[in-house]
C-alpha cells in the first residue's frame, strides 16, 4: 500500500501546487532561461523559455490526473455495464452492444484524436473523454469474456433457477469474478490515459498554455544538449505515477481476491520435523494391518498477518486393505484437509508441523513432487466432490483421461484410449466413444462424476479416497454412484477412505467410520457399533440431528431408483 | 465457421462505411483549414474559393463522400492533396516499416511475457518478484524515456546503432535490423510488462482451481498442469489483451516513429492529420478499420478454440 501513499502524495502536489511553487507554471523571466538545478527561486533549474521546472512539473500533475480520472471514469463505466449486459444476455441485446463496441473499436486511437484537434480545441480534457469511449471496447471484451465464462458455470444457473432477479445474479455471482480484471484494467487505463496525454503533449498536439509532462519531455528533449537533465524530471515524476497506479491496481487484486499462497512449505518443514516427532504420538492399536495410516497429523495455515493458525490437532486414522471407512463430521472439522494431506496436493501454504502419514509402510511425508508422482494413481486415487469444476474445461474429456491413464500407466497413447473406453463403459456410461469427445460443459454432473471415477481408479489404486463424491449430485445418482463405487472396490480390491457428511451414505457403504471434530477423530469403530453405542457425546448428537434423514436415505424405492440421467 | 467469418467481414465492411463517413463529417469541419494550408496564409479568398472548387470540396457532403466511397470500391483511393502521391502507394509502403516493428515487437512480447507470467504464477518467491520487477520497471519508465535513453546511450554515446532514421531491408538487411533495434526494444519492454502482469494474474487463478488439483492426484506432470492444462485457460484472457496490445502498439508506434524518424504509417498518418490531407487521412482511416477488424475476428476464433464453453459462433 506504499503506492497508495505515493500516490496520495503526488495527488495532494499537485492540488496544493499553488501554494507550494513560487511561480506560475507559464511564467517565463529572462533571466532564468536554462537555469541549472539548485539555481536560486528555481529549485529545479528552469526550461528554455525561462519557466520554472518544478512549478510546471507540479501544475503537469493535475494534467495527469484529471486525464486519468476522465479516461478511465469513462471508459470503465460505459465498458463494465455493457460487458456485464451483453455477456450475461447475450442474442439480439450482445449483438446490437457488439456491433456498436466494434464500431469504436475501429476508430483509430490516437489519429482521431489528433484529426479531432479543430473540435476539441486543444483541450486536454474533452481530448481525455473522447479517449475513455476509445478505451470502453478493451473493457467490455474482457469483462464480456468473463461474463459469457461464468454465465454458464453451475452455481449461476443455480441462482437463476431459484429465482434470483437477474440484477443480483450480476451484482452477486458475477461482479465478485469480473471485478479483479477489472481493477487491474483501471490501472492500467489510468496509466494508458495518463501517457496518451503526455504523448500528444510530446507530439505538439493540443493547447501549450497547460503544463503537461509530455510537454515538458519534448522541450528538454530538444534541449538535450543543453541541459539533459531538463528532460528527467517531468519522465522521472510520469514514471512514478504510472507505476504506482499499477501497483495499486495489483494490490487492490490481491486484497480483493486473497493473497496469493506462500511458497511451498508442506514439504520442508514436515520433513525436517515430522519423522522426528512422530515417535512420541500416540500408537493406535489396530495400525499393524492399516494399509493407509494416518498418526497425529498435525495441519497449519497462515492467517492473514502469517502466524499459523492449526487446521487439524493430530488427527489419527487407519484404512485397512480392502476397507471402506468412513470420515465423518460437520463442514469445517478437518475431513477434506486430512483427505488432501494423504495425497500431498496441500495447496502452498499449508504446512505440517508434525505427524506422519504411512501408504504400506512408506512414510509420504517429506516426499518430493516427483516422488509423491509415482504413487499418485497407482497406489492412491481421488474422487472429489463437485464433478464438473475437476474436469478441465478445456480439454474433451477423452484427452483428460488418455493423459492421467498414461501419466500413472506409461502405457502407448493407442492403449490408454482402449482403456479409457473401456473404463467408460464400466461405469456405466452408455456410448463411451461419443463422450471420449466430449467437453466437461456438455455432460450431466452424473455422468461427470462417472468419468472422473473411471479415471481414478484406472490403474486400480490400492487406496481411493472419495471426498463426499455424491454430495452434489442428484439423489438417484447418489444411490447410483455408491453402488458403483461398492462394484468396483468388490471388483478391484481397493480400499476406499469415503469423506461424508451423511451417516445415511455410512450406513449404506462403510464398514468403519471415524468421526471427525475440530480438527480431532473423536470416536473410531465399526459401524454397526458405532450406530448402536456411540461413545462419544458428538457422535451421539451427530446421530441424533441425522436420524430423520437416515430414515428416509434408506428408503428401497430411492436406491433402486431407475437412472435418469444422461448427455445433455 | 466459414458463415460466421463471411459475417463479421461483412459487418467490418459495414463498420468501414460508418467511421469512415463519421471520420469525413469530422473532417469537414475543417476544410477552410486545409486550403488555406495548401494554399499559404496569403491567399485571397477567391483563390480560396476557387481551390476548394477544383478539388470538390464545395459540394454537398454526402455527395463528396459517396464520390469518395465509389472510388475506394474501385480500389481508388484518390492522391494526397500535398505530394499528389496515390494514397495506396503512401500507405502501403509506409505500411511495411510499421509492421515490421509492430509484429516482431509483439512476438518478443507473447514469447517474453509467457515465460515470465507463467514462472511468476507457479513459482511463488525470487522469480515470482523478478517478473514484477521486470513488468515494473516496463511501466515505471514511460515509453519516451525509455527511447531517449536508449537513443543517448547506444546511438550517440556508443555509437552503436543509428539514432534516427529507417533503411529498407532490401538494401541491407544488417543495417535494417540496426534501424529498428531500438523501436522495438521500447515497444517490447511496453508490451511485456502489460502483458505478463496480466498472465501472471490469470495464471495464479487457474493454478487455484479444483481441475488443477485433481490432475495432481492423477500423477500427471507438474509441466503439463502448468503448461498445458492452466496455460490453457488463462490464454483466453491473455489472448484479448494481446488484441488490444497489437492494437496499441499500431497507436504507440505514432509516436516511436515520431521520435526516430521512421517512415512509418504512424507518423506518416500524424503528419497527414495535422496538414490536413483529407485523401491520405480517409485512406488511412480505411486502413485502421480493416486492420482491427481482422485481428478481432482472428482473437474471437482462437478464442472459441482455446476456450470450448466461450464459443460466440
Amino acid at each position: 500500500m506504499i503506492s497508495a501513499a505515493v500516490l496520495l502524495i503526488i495527488v495532494l502536489l499537485g492540488i496544493f501546487a499553488p501554494w507550494i511553487a513560487e511561480h506560475g507554471p507559464n511564467d517565463a523571466a529572462l533571466s532564468a532561461v536554462n537555469a541549472p538545478v539548485g539555481a536560486p527561486d528555481y529549485p529545479l533549474g528552469a526550461d528554455q523559455n525561462g519557466r520554472d521546472i518544478f512549478s510546471r512539473l507540479l501544475y503537469s500533475i493535475n494534467t495527469s490526473v484529471v486525464s486519468a480520472l476522465i479516461g478511465a471514469a469513462v471508459a470503465i463505466s460505459i465498458g463494465l455495464t455493457c460487458g456485464l449486459i451483453g455477456g450475461y444476455f447475450g442474442g439480439r441485446i450482445r449483438g446490437g452492444i457488439e456491433w456498436v463496441f466494434n464500431l469504436i473499436m475501429t476508430l483509430p486511437g490516437i489519429l482521431l484524436l489528433i484529426v479531432l484537434m479543430p473540435l476539441t480545441k486543444g483541450d486536454f480534457r474533452v481530448t481525455m473523454l473522447i479517449y475513455g469511449v476509445l478505451l470502453a471496447p478493451g473493457i467490455y471484451r474482457l469483462v464480456r469474456n468473463v461474463t459469457v465464462g461464468v454465465r454458464n458455470e453451475l452455481y449461476v444457473d443455480a441462482a437463476r433457477v431459484s429465482g434470483l432477479s437477474t440484477l443480483r445474479i450480476l451484482g452477486r455471482h458475477v461482479m465478485p469474478v469480473v471485478q479483479g480484471p477489472v481493477i487491474i484494467s483501471t490501472a492500467f487505463l489510468m496509466g494508458s490515459a495518463i501517457g496518451v496525454q503526455s504523448g500528444l503533449a510530446f507530439l505538439g498536439v493540443g493547447s501549450t498554455e497547460v503544463p503537461s509532462f509530455g510537454a515538458m519531455i519534448a522541450y528538454g528533449f530538444t534541449n538535450l544538449y543543453v541541459d539533459s537533465l531538463q528532460f528527467v524530471w517531468p519522465a522521472l515524476m510520469l514514471g512514478v505515477m504510472t507505476a504506482s497506479f499499477v501497483l495499486f491496481g495489483n494490490s487492490l487484486r490481491d486484497a480483493l481476491e486473497g493473497a496469493r499462497p506462500k511458497a511451498s512449505s508442506v514439504s520442508k518443514s514436515a520433513g525436517s520435523k515430522g519423522p522426528a516427532r512422530h515417535e512420541q504420538a500416540p500408537k493406535n492399536p489396530g495400525d499393524a494391518d492399516a494399509l493407509l495410516s494416518i498418526e497425529n497429523l498435525h495441519l497449519t495455515y497462515p492467517d492473514p498477518s502469517g502466524t499459523p493458525k492449526p487446521v487439524l490437532n493430530g488427527v489419527s486414522l487407519a484404512v485397512r486393505p480392502g476397507e471402506t471407512m468412513g470420515l465423518v463430521g460437520e463442514s469445517g472439522s478437518g475431513k477434506t484437509q486430512t483427505a488432501f494431506a494423504a495425497l500431498g496436493v496441500l495447496p502452498g501454504e499449508a504446512s505440517i508441523p508434525e505427524g506422519s502419514i504411512k501408504l504400506d509402510g512408506r512414510e509420504l511425508i517429506g516426499l518430493s513432487e516427483r516422488q509423491l508422482r509415482g504413487i499418485r494413481g497407482r497406489d492412491i486415487a481421488y474422487v472429489p466432490q463437485e464433478p464438473m469444476s475437476n474436469l478441465d474445461p478445456s480439454f474433451t474429456i477423452g484427452a483428460q483421461m488418455v493423459e492421467s491413464l498414461r501419466a500413472a500407466s506409461s502405457v502407448s497413447r493407442s492403449a490408454a484410449r482402449k482403456r479409457a473406453i473401456e473404463l467408460l463403459g464400466h461405469v456405466g456410461i452408455a456410448d463411451p466413444e461419443r463422450t471420449m469427445r466430449l467437453y466437461p460443459h456438455q455432460i450431466s454432473g452424473g455422468m461427470a462424476q462417472r468419468v472422473l471415477i473411471a479415471t481414478a481408479v484406472a490403474c486400480r489404486p490400492r487406496v481411493l479416497i472419495a471426498d463426499e463424491p455424491t454430495t452434489a449430485l442428484d439423489v438417484t445418482i447418489q444411490a447410483e454412484i455408491l453402488d458403483l463405487l461398492r462394484d468396483l472396490q468388490a471388483e478391484m480390491g481397493m480400499a476406499i477412505l469415503l469423506v461424508t457428511h451423511n451417516f445415511g451414505v455410512v450406513a449404506d457403504i462403510c464398514e468403519r467410520m471415524a468421526v471427525m471434530q475440530d480438527g480431532r477423530v473423536v470416536e473410531t469403530g465399526d459401524v454397526a457399533e458405532v450406530f448402536r453405542n456411540p461413545q462419544h457425546p458428538y457422535t451421539q448428537k451427530l446421530l441424533a440431528s441425522i436420524l430423520d434423514e437416515s430414515v428416509v436415505r434408506d428408503d428401497d424405492r430411492v436406491l433402486a431408483g431407475e437412472s435418469s440421467e444422461g448427455i445433455n | 465457421m466459414l458463415a460466421y467469418i463471411l459475417r463479421r467481414v461483412l459487418t467490418g465492411a459495414v463498420l468501414g462505411v460508418l467511421v469512415t463517413f463519421l471520420t469525413f463529417w469530422l473532417l469537414s469541419f475543417s476544410f477552410d483549414g486545409v486550403v488555406a494550408n495548401v494554399l499559404g496564409p496569403a491567399a485571397s479568398p477567391s483563390a480560396v474559393a476557387a481551390l476548394k472548387a477544383d478539388l470538390g470540396l464545395d459540394r454537398p457532403l454526402i455527395v463528396q463522400y459517396l464520390d469518395w466511397l465509389g472510388g475506394v470500391f474501385g480500389g481508388d483511393f484518390g492522391v494526397s492533396f500535398f505530394t499528389s502521391e496515390p494514397v495506396t502507394d503512401a500507405v502501403v509502403s509506409r505500411l511495411g516499416v510499421t509492421l515490421s516493428i509492430v509484429l516482431i515487437a509483439l512476438a518478443l512480447s507473447v514469447v517474453v511475457s509467457i515465460i515470465l507470467g507463467v514462472l511468476a504464477a507457479s513459482r511463488a518467491g525470487v522469480i515470482d518478484r523478478v517478473s514484477q520487477g521486470v513488468s515494473l520497471l516496463g511501466l515505471l519508465l514511460p515509453n519516451l524515456l525509455i527511447a531517449i535513453v536508449l537513443v543517448v546511450v547506444f546511438a550517440i554515446n556508443l555509437r552503436l546503432l543509428p539514432a534516427t532514421g529507417y533503411t529498407p531491408f532490401g538494401e541491407s538487411p544488417l543495417r535494417w535490423a540496426a534501424s529498428i533495434t531500438i523501436p522495438v526494444i521500447v515497444l517490447v519492454i511496453n508490451g511485456v510488462s502489460n502483458m505478463s502482469a496480466q498472465i501472471r494474474g490469470t495464471m495464479i487463478g487457474e493454478l487455484r482451481k479444483d481441475y488443477v488439483r485433481t490432475l495432481r492426484t492423477r500423477g500427471v506432470p507438474t509441466w503439463s498442469i502448468v503448461y498445458k492444462h492452466a496455460l490453457r485457460n488463462a490464454a483466453a484472457p491473455a489472448l484479448v489483451v494481446l488484441s488490444l496490445e497489437f492494437i496499441a502498439m499500431f497507436g504507440g508506434a505514432l509516436i516511436i516513429e515520431n521520435v526516430f524518424a521512421l517512415p512509418g504509417f504512424g507518423s506518416f498518418a500524424f503528419n497527414s492529420s495535422i496538414q490536413g490531407d483529407i485523401p491520405v487521412i480517409m485512406g488511412v482511416t480505411v486502413f485502421s478499420v480493416m486492420l482491427v477488424v481482422g485481428v478481432n475476428l482472428l482473437t474471437d476464433l482462437i478464442n472459441g478454440w482455446l476456450n470450448p464453453k466461450a464459443r460466440i459462433y
